[in-house]
């Protein structure tokens, strides 16, 4: 897929919808969860209303911080943005597409979590360095777990650049196949660790000694706290369409494909977002928060699934 | 008539009436249990005779006509034994009566399974008896409802039972190996048609991998070493009558199922050889078995052990192959049977005499209870191997035909043998011959004629083997390669 | 078309095999018993689907056995059981649940390498069956070994069952034995499991095994 106009055009639109779409997504969660449980519930603009708010505040900063803590936000956004953007979701003709791959996308996440790692640390309270260390330990089963499916998938198709996967999953078919399955359960249990979801973490806690996410941004204030938040939303976002670009690819448009094909893909993307959506709202409503301890076995189940997803692959391609 | 009619059909309608007469009127069960093993025995006796023609579900050939008989035989006096004992252990009020309804139906539905399992020519039938007879052992075997016989069942019943799974699962896998060869259906399931066109097996890895875990499944259940768990608390903990049957007759009827295996596999080209696999099994039962004698200090467990010991020698054998070896596997099969059973008679005597199961506690038997002494001295020197008796015969003759095909092999052998004779010898002593304790003197209160029974049987067969079952066993043992 | 009834039963099979590592990695015995009733809902779909693919209607009955006994009523049985004599509703392991998991991804690479080269010249279907259904076997073996607790040995013997019957019904053309050998893995559960749980509760106080393991009768 040679570099032109299209492409590159498509690529901004793609980052800047990404964005836009992102606090929508978060507020039908918390829409779904609240009607769930019984309650009225904020609308479903109510995140971007936070997000407006929150930057027009003034940013507090600890005496304590360094560089980091100011810095640390917009790195993170940035990654985490920028991940999303590379991410294949209402066309695969992307401009950066063919230069990325699976790997990157990790290591753009991997990164962005060091670094609200490290931002929690920084200002030296308690609360944020429990934060930190259960969000590495997470992080040390879910990433290995995920790249297991990575793995998987590139085995299957050929090759880890996310534009071509999903080409070729259009193209040609795979059919109900074990090792995708298998996959599917991992990925999705590794996107509920990684975005800090019921059964692993609770979003909505307000008891410090729970929190994973929140704990490491307890400190933040204003446009920082906006960003830190908006970064946790285009993060659920980056997960979904990466679900939805592996598993569920139809719809999407291939490249010099028209308008019309544009369209659809776009809506395509759209509806697929919003089920992921329910979907989680549903599930988190229905199960309850795991002990810490337990998390390391729930990741390592992922992590095992991804691997026999792996041993299965081998077993049909044995056939 | 069909004289298979009449060997299944017995056990089930008898199973079915005792099972209605309730625990009151235990004498009368007893009584219809033996008329009931009696009629069985008769018609088993005329399969000699009268050869029904196979089908698809059930056959008589040499290999099983007569382990038919000798089950038939064994069940016969086991339920006279047990008439009289089962009678007294309600008497000193160790079993209450209404579980009696209970144990008297199970006996025949256990009998009727072993039968099944060996006339079966369809392999899933002969699962499906075999499974059966584990069943029906296990609710016997708690029958005390002590804690200890709890616990025994339980074991018994979960080795046991993972033992039939994979048997099953070898079943399953010995269809998919017959299936491209007889096609699908009853056809692929049937041993004397597979037997029939077993040339045609080109493929045998789906074979191998079948044998193994038949091996592993149904050797679970002949107490092969390492699988043997269940068996020494099986025997100790359940009624006498049961362990002589289980000893007896179930170990006798698993390695059937093991050896009908056995023999398809011998007649495969590319098979691996399963001597080597039953060699080593066999070898390591007895070892550890015969060492596991010195330090028991319950009787029936001692025994048990004897059983485990033995069940190791036959299918040492076995494995050896060649016709001298497989004639002895046969011939101690017989033997082991009839010996064992006797055994276990006359400890179910001794055990109600001296009122307790300790080794410690018997002594003096010579002196007490002189005819069921000497007996006992008689049955131990049987099943120890001495000559002239059955077991001698076997044994020197699967020695024999070991250090002439396998001379490295006969040194652990002849010691695990030479360990178990000193063992037995050992407490045979104590018991028999030693200071008679102040109590346990009350008297005898049932026969010893099928204890006696069988040691004429034995002790005959040191001697003399009717040509005819020689001419069977013969025949068997080539088939079995 | 071939390619997706395969498909579809080598679905069912595998999902029959990810609730083998469920219950593997359960802590509690509700837990574990919803776990293996909606096991055996999943081996009664597979049944029924072969029955289905390899037109043997006498599958059906199979299928319609697996999902009445193995998932309704011998979890609910169970479930009161587990109640009535107040039994320690959490699961107590040999060694951790993730090192238990770990073991049970080398039991299924293992029985991978062992039924694959072995059954070269049958089926696609039913080799990838039977690899699976060997992995649900040894799965429920050490579910066995691994747990201390009475219920849970029984309920991973009758997952080591259902995988036996994922074999059954996955080899072509298996006669009757198929609904002789579920219907006796029924009565097998109902007699002795009823039967015994009662007694051991009432001998012991209790169905943790580790008491019933005092009596090592070998120490005699």
């Amino acid at each position: 897929m040679a570099p032109s106009f299209e492409s590159a055009a498509l690529q901004l639109l793609h980052a800047v919808i990404v964005v836009a779409v992102a606090p929508a997504l978060t507020g039908i969660v918390r829409l779904l969860k609240s009607r769930l449980t019984g309650k009225r519930g904020a609308p479903l603009w109510q995140p971007y209303r936070d997000l407006w708010r929150l930057l027009r505040k003034e940013a507090v900063v600890a005496e304590s911080a360094s560089w980091l803590f100011r810095v640390a936000p917009y790195l993170t956004f940035a990654a985490i943005w920028l991940g999303a953007a590379l991410i294949p979701a209402f066309t695969t003709d992307l401009l950066l597409g063919p230069s990325v791959d699976l790997i990157v996308l990790v290591a753009l996440l991997g990164g962005a979590r060091f670094f609200t790692a490290l931002a929690g640390l920084d200002v030296g309270t308690s609360f944020g360095g429990i934060g930190s260390s259960r969000e590495l330990m997470i992080a040390s089963l879910a990433e290995p777990a995920m790249l297991m499916v990575i793995f998987t998938v590139s085995l299957l198709v050929g090759t880890t650049s996310l534009s071509l996967i999903a080409v070729t999953l259009i193209k040609y078919p795979v059919g109900l196949r074990v090792s995708l399955a298998l996959g599917l359960v991992a990925i999705v249990m590794v996107a509920i660790a990684e975005n800090a979801r019921v059964p692993v973490d609770n979003p909505a806690t307000h008891l410090e000694l729970t929190m994973v996410h929140e704990a490491m941004i307890l400190e933040y204030s204003g446009r920082h706290l906006a960003l830190m938040e908006a970064a946790a939303m285009v993060k659920l976002l980056l997960y979904l369409s990466l679900i939805a670009c592996i598993f569920a690819p139809f719809g999407m448009a291939l490249p010099a494909a028209g308008a019309h094909a544009l369209g659809i893909g776009l809506l395509a993307w759209l509806a697929k977002m919003v089920l992921g959506a329910v979907l989680l709202g549903l599930f988190e409503t229905s199960i309850a928060k795991m002990r810490v301890f337990r998390v390391s076995e729930f990741l390592a189940a992922a992590l095992l699934l991804g691997l026999l997803a792996t041993i299965f692959l081998y077993v049909s391609k044995g056939l | 008539m069909n004289p298979l009619a009449f060997v299944l059909g017995t056990p089930v309608v008898a199973g079915v009436i005792l099972g209605f007469i309730p625990g009151r009127y235990h004498r009368i069960a007893a009584r219809l249990n033996v008329l009931a093993s009696l009629v069985t025995l008769a018609s088993g006796l005329t399969l000699f005779e009268v050869r029904p023609e196979p089908n698809l579900y059930f056959f008589i050939d040499d290999f099983n006509v007569y382990l038919v008989v000798l089950t038939a035989f064994v069940g016969f006096t086991t339920s006279l034994f047990s008439a009289s004992y089962i009678g007294h252990e309600v008497e000193i009020g160790r079993l209450d009566a209404p579980r009696l309804r209970f144990y008297h139906g199970m006996y025949q539905a256990f009998m009727f399974s072993m039968l099944l399992a060996l006339t079966a020519n369809n392999l899933g039938i002969m699962w499906v008896a075999v499974e059966g007879a584990t069943l029906a052992t296990a609710l016997m075997v708690s029958l005390y409802q002590t804690r200890e016989a709890i616990e025994a069942a339980w074991k018994y019943f979960i080795l046991c039972g993972v033992g039939i799974a994979l048997a099953l699962f070898g079943t399953i896998l010995m269809y998919l190996a017959a299936q491209p060869v007889m096609g699908d259906g009853a056809q692929a399931m049937a041993w004397l048609q597979i037997m029939a066109q077993i040339g045609r097996f080109k493929d045998p890895a789906i074979l191998n991998l079948a044998f193994v875990f038949l091996l592993a499944g149904y050797g679970t259940k002949v107490g092969l070493a390492p699988f043997h768990a269940w068996l020494p608390d099986a025997h100790a903990e359940g009624p006498t009558p049961i362990s002589a049957v289980l000893s007896g007759l179930l170990l006798n009827v698993a390695l059937y199922a093991v050896l009908r295996f056995k023999i398809l596999l011998a007649h495969t080209a590319g098979a691996i050889a399963p001597g080597p696999l039953m060699i080593g099994m066999g070898l390591s039962s007895l070892l550890l078995a015969t060492f596991m004698l010195y330090r028991r200090r319950d009787i029936k467990r001692m025994f048990a052990y004897s059983s485990i010991e033995h069940m190791g020698i036959i299918t040492f054998a076995f494995g050896m192959g060649g016709p001298l070896a497989n004639f002895a596997g046969l011939l101690h099969m017989t033997m082991h049977s009839l010996t064992k059973s006797a055994i276990f008679f006359s400890v179910g005597h001794i055990a109600q005499v001296k009122g307790s199961q300790k080794i410690a506690d018997i002594r003096g038997l010579t002196i007490s209870h002189p005819t069921l002494g000497w007996t006992f001295v008689i049955a131990v020197l049987a099943i120890a191997g001495l000559p002239p008796l059955g077991i001698f015969m076997s044994e020197f003759l699967v020695v024999t035909s070991t250090m002439a095909r396998q001379p490295v092999l006969a040194i652990p052998l002849v010691l695990g043998l030479l360990v178990g004779f000193g063992a037995l010898i050992l407490r045979l002593q104590g018991a028999a011959f030693g200071e008679v304790p102040t109590r346990g003197h009350a008297p005898i209160k049932a026969s010893l004629l099928p204890v006696w029974a069988h040691l004429a049987l034995v002790a005959t067969a040191g001697l003399y083997i009717p040509p005819q079952l020689v001419a069977w066993f013969r025949a068997v043992a080539t088939l079995l390669g | 078309m071939g390619h997706l009834e395969f498909d579809i039963a080598h679905l069912l099979g595998t999902m029959v095999l990810v609730l083998s590592f469920g219950l593997l990695f359960q802590r509690r015995i509700f837990g574990v018993l919803r776990t293996f009733a909606l096991q055996a809902s999943l081996l009664a779909a597979a049944a029924a689907w072969q029955a289905y693919v390899q037109d043997a209607p006498h599958l059906y009955i199979t299928a319609a056995i697996a999902l009445v006994f193995k998932a309704i009523v011998i979890p609910v049985a169970l479930h009161r059981i587990v109640i009535r004599l107040q039994i320690h509703r959490s699961v107590e392991t040999v060694f951790g649940v993730g090192l238990t998991m770990i073991i049970g991804v080398g039991l299924v690479t293992l029985s991978i390498l062992l039924v694959l080269p072995v059954t070269a010249q049958s089926g696609a279907i039913t080799r990838e069956n039977l690899a699976l259904a060997l992995s649900v076997v040894l799965l429920g073996l050490l579910m066995m070994i691994t747990r201390r607790n009475a219920v849970t040995q029984v309920v991973g013997f009758m997952s080591l069952e259902n995988g036996l019957i994922l074999a059954a019904v996955g080899v072509r053309g298996m006669p009757f034995v198929v609904e002789m050998s579920v219907a006796f893995s029924v009565m097998v559960a109902f007699i002795i499991f009823g039967v015994f749980f009662f007694h051991i509760r009432e001998r012991f106080d209790t169905l943790d095994l580790h008491y019933l393991e005092t009596f090592r009768g070998e120490r005699e």
